[in-house]
């Protein structure tokens, strides 16, 4: 697929420019540019307190930055500054071109509809409006997440985490996003359904040539699902580049520290 | 002839931070080249700096200072200082790398593990999985286990999995690293096979191989690591 159009592929999807945050005199993230490009998988790791949710926030345009700016390139070719969008216009992209998946898939969901509604409505916020077409896309979309169609009317409540986990990848991607944030999207989810869902994640990804900023303090998802890595501590970027450069050749002191502390398997 | 992998005057040491900063040096002024069709095999003994070498041509461990020149797509691409993603470029059409272990990726049946490449690089996935099928037919994984995810199987039949997934590919340039050390002499034979195919396909290849009558077999040339000793 890149190989198609290589013209757009070669402009950055996204531009992060000098972007700071300060909460009073505490500075949660400091001076961080990087270009994000169409299919590309970025993961930013580091320790809790570092910095990369903020960071996660702003690049998704849920937290205005002290200083910097981030700009996107929308659907019709032209990057734009996320703080000149209109409430609309920024509501839009959230809803078509953008993804989130949180950590705790009730911030995502709506748990008491029904799974197939929550899969709809994304397709409804676009316009859709024929009710079997919408069924049957949110039935396709199940069974790409491995969620059994039986239960398309059953509320989110009553699934497992794994299978919560699993309804909000599929309600976002209903409208083929171009771009997808992840929060610890594997985080509160038990050693085997982990392995289930990055696998699922790894396999969509390459397939809808999804461009991902995920933010996690598991380096070997990390290493599973991105392409580049950029390493934070105290609110900086202190080390970037290929995932595999950075986890197997790490040069800062405290990439080090953070790769040497996985256990082995 | 212009070469496929040409290394400039490659250092390489380690700084580690976490034992009181003491630096590790590994290679340095590591320099030859290797042309189309041609295997060059490092000699050297254990910790010699041989699978060091080896990162550095592919870019997963970075170069202090030197040069990785590899021909992509017609240019010469500096992997020492090339942006992630334009090493990622050049590993998916130009460089394959084959390790001794098999990174394993869950509930992947070995078929799609071995298919893979191609299929990134456009292929059908019928036509993949066609070829994966012959090559692993070739290095005797029983086809019933095809479909079956390769994380339970012995060391040996990963090790099989693992080559014929870098062997599929149509790369010009593979990286070899001791693709023979837990097979039995008829799967070794088989792999000096696949090596002497892809000399025929003009493939440039760089390898390790502590078997002397394998290095026998595939060596067009000998690089000697240890005269890329760093100082100490």
């Amino acid at each position: 697929m890149a190989e198609q159009n290589p013209v757009e592929n070669d402009e950055p999807l996204l531009i992060a420019n000098s972007l700071s945050k300060s909460f009073g005199r505490i500075h949660a993230c400091r001076d961080v540019s990087f270009e994000l490009y169409p299919g590309e998988v970025l993961a930013i790791v580091g320790e809790s307190g570092s910095g990369k949710s903020t960071l996660l926030q702003m690049l998704s345009g849920q937290l205005a930055p002290s200083a910097g700016r981030v700009s996107y390139r929308m659907r019709d070719g032209v990057t734009r500054d996320l703080t000149t969008l209109g409430e609309a216009e920024r509501r839009f992209l959230f809803r078509t071109d953008w993804g989130f998946v949180h950590q705790d898939p009730a911030q995502g969901l709506r748990m008491a509809v029904s799974a197939g509604a929550n899969v709809g409505e994304r397709l409804m916020a676009v316009g859709w409006n024929h009710y079997g077409r919408i069924r049957d896309t949110a039935s396709d979309w199940l069974t790409r997440v491995e969620i059994d169609v039986a239960r398309i009317d059953d509320a989110p409540r009553t699934y497992s985490g794994g299978m919560r986990q699993r309804l909000q990848i599929a309600r976002n991607l209903v409208t083929e996003p171009r771009l997808v944030f992840m929060d610890e999207p594997t985080g509160g989810l038990d050693v085997s359904v982990q392995a289930r869902l990055l696998d699922l994640l790894r396999s969509l990804v390459a397939e809808l040539h999804l461009a991902v900023i995920i933010v996690t303090h598991d380096l070997a998802v990390a290493r599973l699902l991105s392409h580049r890595v950029m390493v934070m501590k105290g609110g900086r970027v202190i080390e970037t580049g290929l995932t595999d450069q950075v986890l197997d050749d790490p040069r800062e002191p405290y990439t080090q520290l953070l790769v040497s502390s996985i256990l082995p398997p | 002839m212009t070469a496929m992998i040409d290394v400039a005057d490659a250092k390489k040491t380690f700084t580690m931070h976490l034992q009181g900063g003491i630096e590790l040096p590994v290679v340095c002024g590591v320099t030859f080249q290797v042309n189309p069709g041609e295997c060059v095999v490092l000699s050297g003994p254990s910790g010699a700096g041989k699978s060091s070498i080896l990162k550095m041509i592919f870019g997963n461990y970075r170069c202090d200072s030197g040069r990785i020149g590899i021909r992509h797509r017609g240019t010469v691409i500096d992997l020492a200082t090339a942006e992630p993603r334009e090493v990622l470029n050049v590993r998916r059409a130009t460089i394959g790398y084959v390790s001794q272990f098999l990174r394993a990726v869950p509930r992947v049946a070995t078929i799609d593990v071995v298919a893979e490449p191609l299929i990134v690089n456009g292929m059908s996935r019928a036509d993949a999985q066609a070829r994966a099928g012959e090559l692993l037919r070739r290095l005797n994984i029983p086809e019933r286990l095809w479909r079956l995810p390769p994380a339970t199987f012995s060391g040996g039949e990963q090790q099989r999995v693992n080559i014929a997934r870098g062997f599929i590919s149509e790369l010009p340039v593979l990286l070899l690293d001791e693709p023979t050390a837990s097979l039995d002499a008829a799967n070794r034979a088989v792999v000096v096979e696949l090596v002497a195919e892809k000399k025929r396909q003009g493939v440039a290849m760089v390898a390790i191989v502590h078997d002397d009558e394998i290095r026998h077999l595939i060596a067009d040339r000998i690089v000697d690591v240890t005269s890329f000793a760093a100082a100490a």
